[in-house]
């Protein structure tokens, strides 16, 4: 093995080393970092696994659940799978003012963190009728963008 | 009529990009130099098809044709001419006829330039662009087709969505980002042309570079835009939120640069050939998978994915484009071996190499949490995204050894530095960093890591002045020239080393930028009645009243703000909501009051027209108007290093024959 080849062989495996290392950093940071798209309906059959991981919660404002308290600073509404009677609902509170397009019935993405007393905490409340905010970019097509626009709100920090 | 020519022209161009690819790639492998010309009329017939069919599509928006397809979908007969024009690149079909027209000119403009050259090279590489001009010629005459027939007619369309239509800069961002994009088909083609004739000469090698520089500043310049056009309209108060559209513009960028900074050891060295030219393959194979994942909705579902035939066309496309590079990496790769062992550890080759690692480390980062989602879902079924906490824990430590590199490579010599260069050349910068520090801390900033990020970022700042001043003196004292005379002949006989280290400023002043209006933002939200106000730092914010007013199309409410600030000076802003004809929700714009070192940033979340109340969220983001104020720098810096330099050729070419031998000066070399 001339010294080149050897040099070579030691450079590789560092390179190995540094790359398993930065694969296995990122997989972990992932793993922290994943927000999952429910419904009402599939958070709550995720049970405990529910409690503690950011979720965007996608739903339509149930009918006759909205409530502002008397400051009107603090709203709680319940977001369902479904405007049927009987759909599956969860309780959320928001601390933000919602967008202008809010009010029963409507499409809503609720961003927040769900816990054992059965309350979704909004950090984010988008009015909404897909499943995903983003903005919309160009080249999306009218069909995609009406199904993306909304109106963007602030993380509530 | 405007369908059939529009189809007709596209036809055309798909024949010609064919016939060139098959002539081009068999002519340079079998060294017909006879070939060359057939090749440069196909180049020339791409070209005239591919402009004629946006010109025929610009045509059919402007005189509102809604018998073609595109126009149905995105034109209306109440949207300004401006943006008319503009929605050709609203929308996915206008959008890949763009990307044909600006990569048949590219082609065309690499023929121009590269025909009187000996003509193997530029026949294999003409072939291989021209090869991908059949792929987007294909698309747009199949899957994509814009000029399909609508009947009945409609008397009038949607207009493009409202986001792209409230702002100037739609009108420009796009263009730059798409010439980013496509550009990087040129060195993808002159790196294959290097692969398949197993051989890769330094001539060659400055005409990679040269054509990699034309789209990394393109690029650089969108991504800088559309990080403003996120600022200005979305109102959400930021420019960056690691979206999948926004790291596919991203990913390129960092291979690219990557490139321009391995190709000076390979200049300088002779080794890192293959490496060199994998980042070029790399960077045009990103580029393709940023257009694929933007263009074919496959991240608002892979479910969603299959219903437009462009996603898998495109994946197809993307899967033989990495198939051929990885073919042709391993078997011809091997041809292009090191022809000189690399540096020392201590010096600006192995400066560079860490560089070039930490920018694959980021590239690979950035990948795997914008497509981990997609392989999740794909996979499993489970619907997640990846937050923007991933990219910041991983980018951020990436971006700070960047920019400490951006210090320590200019500082070392190429070859071997001694204990008593490296105290010399560091000892000042690292003062000045520790300074730089020491002040922040005093004036009460507090965050380790925007307090590190400003003190790297007067080391770098410092290494980069005096790298850039260093010949100027040498020549003031030699030659006795006047200052200003000295830097402009020591800059003008090292473009691209002068050129890069204005690039480097801009890019420190994104770094500084980034981190002080990441680190000490201050945010509120308040709603308000006429006459009463709020405070946010030294800004307060009274609300006037609420305003409405109707545009062509669009209505508007908008929330009058008087707003002061502390030194007495008094604005009127106004955020408003638009509503626009055709679109059911409305969109906000954002009022913002730019000022040197902060900005104010107000939107109008909501508002009752009877209660006369508005809703607003309000922002104070310390220097972030520097980060487009960098857009100069980096336009400047990359005119300079890539400007024609025939004339200082031959200069230089007459200097070196009057003095045999000399050794480099410092300022020689890049």
């Amino acid at each position: 093995m001339t010294p080149t080849t050897r040099n070579r062989l030691f450079a590789l495996a560092a390179l190995l080393v540094a790359g398993a290392g930065l694969a296995y950093v990122s997989f972990g940071n992932i793993g922290q970092n994943l927000v999952f798209y429910w419904t009402p309906g599939e958070m709550l059959a995720q049970g405990s696994k529910a409690y503690g991981p950011t979720i965007r919660l996608g739903g339509v404002v149930q009918p006759g659940s909205l409530q502002w308290d008397s400051a009107h600073t603090h709203l709680a509404f319940r977001v369902a799978d479904s405007d049927k009677a009987g759909a599956p609902s969860v309780s959320v509170v928001s601390r933000e003012t919602p967008p202008q397009m809010f009010r029963e019935r409507i499409g809503v993405v609720v961003e927040g963190t769900f816990d054992k007393s059965q309350t979704f905490t909004s950090s984010r409340l988008m009015v909404n009728h897909s499943n995903e905010y983003r903005p919309p970019k160009p080249g999306d097509g009218p069909d995609k963008w009406k199904t993306t626009v909304s109106a963007p709100t602030a993380e509530a920090r | 009529m405007i369908s059939t020519l529009g189809t007709a022209l596209v036809l055309g161009g798909l024949l010609a990009a064919a016939f060139g690819a098959v002539v081009g790639i068999e002519g340079g492998l079998r060294h017909r130099a006879g070939a060359l010309k057939l090749v440069l009329g196909t180049v020339t017939a791409f070209l005239i098809c591919m402009v004629g069919a946006n010109l025929t599509m610009i045509y059919a928006l402007v005189t509102h044709d809604f018998s073609v397809q595109y126009v149905s979908h995105v034109g209306s007969r109440a949207t300004p001419l401006v943006y008319t024009i503009v929605s050709l690149w609203s929308a996915l079909e206008g959008s890949i006829l763009f990307w044909g027209a600006i990569l048949a000119v590219y082609v065309f403009a690499f023929a121009r330039a590269h025909r009187k050259d000996p003509p193997t090279n530029p026949l294999l590489a003409l072939g291989a662009m021209l090869a991908v001009g059949v792929f987007f010629s294909f698309l747009i005459a199949g899957p994509a087709n814009p000029f399909g027939r609508v009947s009945p007619v409609p008397p009038d369309g949607p207009g493009p969505n409202p986001l792209l239509q409230n702002h100037v800069l739609m009108v420009i961002h796009p263009p730059m980002l798409y010439l980013g994009y496509v550009g990087m088909v040129v060195p993808f083609g002159i790196a294959v042309a290097a692969l398949l004739r197993g051989q890769l000469g330094d001539g060659w090698m400055a005409v990679l570079r040269r054509w990699t520089l034309i789209p990394w500043t393109f690029l650089s310049v969108g991504i800088v835009l559309g990080s403003w056009w996120a600022y200005a309209v979305l109102g959400w108060g930021g420019y960056w939120a690691w979206d999948p559209v926004e790291n596919a513009s991203f990913l390129p960028w960092l291979t690219s640069t990557a490139f321009l900074h391995s190709a000076m050891v390979q200049e300088r060295r002779h080794t890192l050939k293959l490496w060199t030219v994998s980042l070029s393959l790399a960077s045009f194979l990103l580029t393709i998978l940023g257009t694929f994942m933007t263009r074919s909705g496959v991240f608002n579902s892979v479910h969603s994915f299959t219903q437009s035939a462009i996603g898998p066309t495109f994946l197809v496309f993307l899967g033989v484009v990495l198939a051929v590079s990885i073919l042709l990496i391993a078997i011809r790769g091997p041809l292009l071996v090191p022809e000189g062992p690399l540096g020392s550890p201590v010096s600006r080759e192995t400066a560079i190499l860490v560089n070039n690692l930490l920018f694959a480390a980021l590239t690979f980062t950035v990948l795997l949490g914008t497509v981990f989602p997609l392989i999740r879902e794909a996979f499993s079924g489970v619907r997640i995204s990846v937050g923007a906490p991933y990219f910041n824990r991983m980018a951020l430590p990436l971006g700070v050894a960047i920019l400490f590199l951006m210090g320590v490579g200019p500082s070392l010599p190429w070859g071997r530095a001694s204990p008593e260069t490296l105290r010399r050349q560091f000892f000042i910068p690292a003062g000045v960093g520790v300074a730089v520090v020491v002040v922040c801390v005093a004036a009460g900033l507090r965050g380790t890591l925007a307090l590190l990020t400003f003190g790297l970022a007067g080391f770098v700042a410092v290494v980069t002045l005096r790298e850039m001043a260093l010949p100027a003196r040498v020549r003031m004292r030699e030659q006795g020239e006047p200052f200003l005379q000295a830097v402009w002949r020591s800059a003008s006989r090292a473009r691209r080393r002068f050129g890069g280290y204005i690039v480097h400023l801009g890019v420190v002043l994104v770094f500084v930028a980034v981190a002080a209006s990441q680190s000490y933002v201050t945010h509120t939200t308040a709603t308000l009645t006429p006459g009463k106000s709020f405070q946010l730092g030294r800004y307060t914010v009274q609300l006037s009243g609420l305003r409405n007013g109707v545009d062509p199309h669009r209505r508007w409410t908008a929330a009058e703000l008087e707003v002061t600030d502390g030194s007495g000076g008094h604005h009127v802003l106004a955020p408003r909501m638009n509503f626009y004809e055709r679109s059911t929700d409305p969109v906000g714009s954002p009022a913002i009051r730019t000022a040197a070192f902060d900005d104010l940033y107000l939107t109008l979340l909501a508002f009752d027209a009877q209660a006369q109340t508005a809703s607003l969220n309000a922002w104070i983001f310390p220097m972030v108007a520097w980060i487009w104020w960098s857009l100069p720098l980096f336009v400047l810096g990359a005119l300079f290093a890539a400007w024609p330099e025939r004339r200082r050729a031959r200069a230089d070419a007459a200097e070196r024959v009057s003095v045999p031998g000399k050794a480099p000066s410092p300022g020689a070399a890049a």
